[in-house]
């Protein structure tokens, strides 16, 4: 079935893409690594943009923050991931949180030991620098600016913590 | 907040213009129009026909909204002129002009188009050579826009 394909497909494309982004030639150490995080969510965010444009299938059904955030929750993450995020929460101030126990890109890396030790830090930023981007872009082609991050509890489950940002 | 604009295609029949909105400070990413003299004066008549959009688009707060708004109203003492608006969810506009005299054109057709606009548009966002807020010079859109006009003149 090619769509079964397209998830796995996507999978390795991306793993690849984080390792070039952070790869020989931008150099090692703090500057190397800024340099990579720049390089991937600048994609991360231009990606986010076109589906902003793609996605919504319908009329201007976004009447506030919170059904653009749904949005995201369902529309993207079901075109992107094949899934719908498990847990939305929000302080109503502007600050949400979506939780996913089951994120596509790091299943694999849940299956041993090896990488729980391994600080979930360099996961949460560095790895998943694309997908903030991509929602961040998202986010900012449907009229709101942002910020986003991402953090690694436990393999294979990852919160993404959006702010708004008020202009 | 900060409201991004976009306009676009303003679509003038025996004077069409395509004209895209962009950002902040409304400017177009893209004008067409048929035949090409008199581009200042629907560069006015657009210019003005955004507060109308814009004035559109906040009163359908909190009802559902369809996507598309027709005939915004802008008819000149001296000349007829019927002006649609269509707005996307990234807040860019698509204004078609269109000269009154041409009552052939009927609603579902404008509507119809629009759409052929928002896809074309959709394609040149995804497009990664292109930088969104920058003006349009995709060959494939201009080929769809004139295939358009060509079709209604």
């Amino acid at each position: 079935m090619p769509a079964m394909a397209d998830e796995t497909l996507f999978q390795l494309l991306h793993t690849q893409v984080v390792a070039a982004a952070y790869g020989a030639g931008r150099g090692s150490g703090d500057e190397g690594l800024r340099a990579g995080l720049t390089v991937l969510e600048g994609m991360g965010f231009r990606v986010g943009q076109g589906l902003a444009e793609r996605l919504p299938q319908g009329a201007l059904a976004f009447r506030e923050e919170l059904d653009t955030i749904k949005f995201l929750c369902r529309d993207l993450w079901g075109a992107v991931f094949g899934k719908q995020t498990d847990n939305l929460r929000t302080n109503h101030q502007g600050t949400y949180i979506l939780q996913d126990n089951n994120f596509p890109f790091l299943t694999q890396m849940a299956w041993g030991q090896q990488y729980l030790e391994e600080a979930p830090k360099v996961l949460g930023e560095q790895f998943l620098a694309f997908t903030c981007g991509l929602l961040r872009g998202t986010l900012s082609s449907l009229g709101i600016e942002s910020s986003v991050t991402a953090s690694v509890t436990s393999l294979p489950a990852c919160k993404f913590q959006v702010v708004i940002q008020k202009a | 907040m900060r409201k991004k604009n976009k306009n676009k295609n303003n679509k003038n029949l025996n004077a069409s213009w395509l004209k895209p909105y962009s950002l902040l400070q409304n400017y177009p990413l893209y004008i067409r129009s048929i035949p090409a003299e008199q581009e200042l004066k629907f560069h006015y008549t657009v210019h003005t026909s955004l507060d109308v959009v814009d004035e559109k688009v906040s009163a359908m707060g909190k009802a559902l909204v369809d996507q598309r708004e027709l005939y915004l109203g802008l008819l000149y003492p001296t000349e007829d002129y019927k002006v649609y608006g269509y707005v996307t969810n990234s807040k860019v506009k698509f204004v078609m002009v269109v000269d009154s005299s041409n009552t052939a054109l009927r609603d579902n057709e404008i509507r119809s188009m629009f759409r052929k606009l928002h896809n074309s548009y959709t394609d040149v966002m995804c497009n990664p050579f292109y930088n969104p807020g920058d003006r349009i010079h995709s060959r494939a859109f201009d080929n769809m826009v004139t295939s358009m006009m060509v079709q209604v003149c």
